[in-house]
Parts: C-alpha cells; sequence; structure tokens
C-alpha cells in the first residue's frame, strides 16, 4: 500500500490502483454522512476533484492522486456513508482507476513514512 | 491559542479528550471521544452535559428593570411573573437583531443570559439605557439536556422535578446556590445551571459519573438546535434580519404590538409592528434537501433550476442526526416560504431540490 500527502491510501494490482482514505483522515473527518463519487469512465488528471466526502462537520474533497481512467466505484459508499469511518483502509474504497503510468507510484510513502509524516 | 479566554472547566474537557476549537474568543470542546454524531444521539436518547459558561450572564438589579429593559426589547417583561423566564431579543432601530438573548424574572432582579460574541456589546447597550446593570463575572453556565435530564438533576435537587418549561429558580446542593431553569438550546427537555465558577467542576462531575450523562460539544450542540429549528445568533438572525423576518413573531406578545396596552416603544418599532400586520418581504424557513448532500451555510437557493439569479440563500446547513437526512434553515421570499415550496439550492455547482417544511425538523419535548 502507497499513501499520498492528501491522506489517500493506494493499492496497486497490476496497473489497476484502488484508492480510499487513511484510519488517520477518517478519524480527522468525523462522522462522514454524504459521498458524492465519480462516473466510471471519467479520465482524470492528478489533483482533480473526484469524490466530495461530507461529514457532520464540514465538507471536504478527494482528489485524483495520479493521472488515469476511473474504472469502478464503490457504490455502497453512497448508501451507506459511515462505512467510511468503520473500515477507512478496506471495504470503505472509494475507486479504482487504471493507469499508464506505473513509475509515478514510488514518489508515494510507504507505510511507515506515512505514520512518521502524520506523527 | 494563547489569546484565548478559558471557561472554569478546561481542565475537566481536556481530562475527558475533548478537541478544543477556539470559538467566540474562548477555547470551547467542539468534541469529546465520543464524536459529533454520538454526542448528538446520546442527547436525544439520554442526558448531555454541556458547558456553556462563556455565554453572558448578566443581573438588572434596578427596581425598574422590567420597565426599562422593555424599551430595548419587543417583548412583554412587566408581564413576566417571578420564577418565569422568557426569549427576548436586542433590537436596532432598523428592525434588525443585536442579539438574541433569555431574560428571567428572579424576583427581585433580572436575570439575563446573553451570547458570548455579543456580551461585551450588550451589556455596553444595556449600560447606555439603564442603570442598575451588573455583569456576572464568577459564574459558570452548564446545560443538561434529554430526556434522562431530570432523573440525573434530580438526584442532586430533587426539587427539579417540580419545575416546568421556562420556570427558573434557586437551588441548593450541599452548600452551593444553583440558579437553574428548564430550559436549553436542543429541542429536549433539560436544565440550564449557573452556580459559582470554584465549585462548577465538582458539580460537573457529580453529573458525569451517573450512566447516562456524558459530555458534549459545541459541534453537537449546534445540530441538535439545528434540528430544533432554533436560531444561530450571527447566522441565522443578525442586524439584517427582522424578527418577523426570522418567523420569531411568537415572541413579541399582544401588549407590545399595534393596538396593545404597551405597543411599540422598542428600537425598530416602526418596521417591527408594520411586518406584524402586512407581512415581511421574506421568511425563514426550513428546508428538506431531497438528496443526502448537505446544504450548508451560504449555498445560494434558487426558484428554479435554470433560474439566473438567486432568491435566497442557506443560514445553517448541515446533516441532522436523529432526522437521519440533510436539514438547513435559510432565508426565501413569502411567495417560496410556504411548506411544500420546492427550491433548489446550488452545492458545488448542481442545483438541487429542496422542500420547504415547517419546523422544528425534530419533534421538542419540553415539559410543558
Amino acid at each position: 500500500m502507497k499513501f499520498t500527502e492528501e491522506h489517500e491510501w493506494l493499492r496497486v494490482d497490476g496497473d489497476l490502483v484502488t484508492v480510499g482514505i487513511t484510519d488517520h483522515a477518517a478519524e480527522q473527518l468525523g462522522d462522514v454522512v454524504f459521498v458524492e463519487l465519480p462516473e466510471i469512465e471519467t479520465k482524470v488528471a492528478k489533483g482533480d476533484e473526484v469524490c466530495v466526502i461530507e461529514s457532520v462537520k464540514a465538507a471536504s474533497d478527494i482528489l485524483a492522486p495520479v493521472e488515469g481512467e476511473i474504472v469502478e466505484i464503490n457504490a455502497a459508499l453512497t448508501d451507506n456513508p459511515g462505512l467510511v469511518n468503520e473500515d477507512p483502509q478496506g471495504d470503505a474504497w472509494f475507486f479504482k482507476m487504471r493507469i499508464d503510468d506505473l513509475s509515478v507510484l514510488d514518489a508515494f510513502m510507504s507505510e511507515d513514512e506515512y505514520k512518521d509524516f502524520i506523527a | 491559542m494563547t489569546d484565548l479566554m478559558r471557561t472554569c472547566l478546561h481542565r475537566l474537557h481536556v481530562e475527558l479528550g475533548a478537541k478544543m476549537v477556539p470559538f467566540a474568543g474562548y477555547e470551547m470542546p467542539v468534541q469529546f471521544p465520543m464524536g459529533v454524531m454520538g454526542e448528538h444521539l446520546h442527547t436525544r436518547a439520554k442526558a448531555g452535559l454541556f458547558d456553556v459558561s462563556h455565554m453572558g450572564q448578566i443581573i438588572l438589579g434596578a427596581r425598574d428593570a422590567a420597565a426599562a429593559l422593555e424599551r430595548l426589547v419587543p417583548v412583554d417583561l412587566l408581564g413576566l411573573s417571578a420564577g418565569r423566564q422568557r426569549y427576548a431579543l436586542f433590537t436596532n432601530d432598523a428592525g434588525g437583531i443585536l442579539d438574541d438573548l433569555m431574560v428571567a424574572n428572579r424576583g427581585d432582579h433580572l436575570f439575563l443570559v446573553v451570547n458570548a460574541a455579543c456580551k461585551a456589546a450588550d451589556t455596553e447597550h444595556l449600560m447606555a439605557h439603564l442603570s442598575g446593570v451588573e455583569p456576572v463575572t464568577d459564574r459558570a453556565l452548564l446545560a443538561l439536556q434529554g430526556p434522562a435530564a431530570e432523573p440525573a438533576l434530580a438526584r442532586l435537587v430533587p426539587r427539579v422535578a417540580e419545575m416546568r418549561f421556562m420556570d427558573v429558580g434557586t437551588h441548593v446542593w450541599l452548600d452551593v446556590e444553583l440558579w437553574i431553569s428548564r430550559s436549553g438550546y436542543t429541542g429536549e427537555d433539560g436544565f440550564e445551571i449557573s452556580l459559582p465558577e470554584d465549585r462548577a467542576e465538582e458539580f460537573a462531575r457529580a453529573l458525569l459519573e451517573m450512566d447516562e450523562v456524558a459530555p458534549i460539544g459545541l459541534g453537537a450542540r449546534d445540530s441538535l438546535r439545528l434540528e430544533a429549528g432554533l436560531c444561530l445568533y450571527g447566522h441565522d438572525i443578525d442586524t439584517t434580519t427582522t424578527p418577523v423576518e426570522a418567523g420569531l413573531r411568537w415572541a413579541i406578545q399582544k401588549v407590545r404590538r399595534r393596538g396593545g396596552d404597551r405597543e411599540g416603544g422598542f428600537p425598530g418599532t416602526e418596521r417591527i409592528l408594520a411586518e406584524l400586520e402586512g407581512g415581511p418581504a421574506r421568511l425563514r424557513v426550513g428546508l428538506r434537501p431531497e438528496g443526502r448532500a448537505p446544504m450548508r451555510e451560504g449555498t445560494a437557493l434558487y426558484a428554479a433550476e435554470d433560474a439566473a439569479e438567486p432568491v435566497g440563500a442557506v443560514t445553517s446547513g448541515g446533516f441532522g442526526p436523529s432526522v437521519g437526512g440533510p436539514v438547513a434553515m435559510g432565508y426565501l421570499p413569502r411567495d417560496l416560504a410556504a411548506p411544500e415550496s420546492l427550491v433548489f439550492g446550488e452545492v458545488r455547482g448542481k442545483r438541487l431540490p429542496a422542500r420547504v417544511v415547517p419546523m422544528p425538523f425534530q419533534p421538542t419535548t419540553y415539559r410543558k
């Protein structure tokens, strides 16, 4: 698993990257009450706003961590946004994207580096 | 947060694991480890303890205080019996609202509770028009809210069980004098308790020891009051909104209206009395967004999905944990303000439908 400075995790499987938010991010957000997911087949550039997460406190965005195409979304989050708090690094993944350039993933943090980052 | 003031319960909040944030010049708990949603639901199911010591407490000790205060608020205070409390509004000459407050008749004086952010201005305003204005600076203010508030507080102060909604009285716990009102800001039955600062932590701990009582932060205080349809000063009401526009005409008793024995005589009389008779141009309404997306403060409201110009805006909005969906309040022109009227709120560039509904969103449980 790789981690971004925007508190996303990335699980890489071939050219498919699954994206979610970290335990730390979910805790900071508080109780999530609304999730807006991207459309499948959307082509995104790094930094594009692809998801909206609203907690009881505020709204925030998930940015595309890399360039690619959204190929799958986790529709369960729309009906049950609370899943983001229950299992942020497991069942509550947000979307999967297909990427062309796998080398860009090298720039992201390992779990240990991320732990230091939030410490 | 070095310039912020702290309430006398600061140490207790930190010990309980509160997340502290700046609010109205104070360092206040926004949430405890239970979290905003949990705290909200706990208050509706059991009892929540709130530290509201940042709010202003003011005594008006002059013999003619009620008559004098009536010159600043459109409210019947001469008719407020000893042992009773009433909601009031300081108005300005344009009919706008300077602050909202509670006024209690405590027998030989009036006792006011005003908003934290307004307390300095309110005190100045009162001193400019009244004698005998005494800010209370050595007392904390706690609120205990929810269906278990009465049994919990009655373990310490049995006689509170006899109080009904908006009653006030002096009670004694151990050797501590408590000024208690049966009121609050959550829509639930409950009490607000003013007590000496140096005994407040001991009293709070005695309540928190009880299974049904949990500490509640400002986050849940806001979602609770929103579901109850109660105004937050500086957001839902301010100097640009009149009491009638804000849907607070119930706070202006007949005796202060046109034809009443003490008609007018408060700042903004002309506009407020005219609006009471002819209706205001716009009204504060409750809104239920039809999807799941919350419509937060500042969301522009449109009469139609493709309308060019907004007709109003959301003044408070978010997720209502007890309602189980988004709730909001805001201002709309009178012709769009009737229940069932459909408007559109613009959220992240999309026009989303919202239905005007009566408030409160969550039924209140006051012990009337």
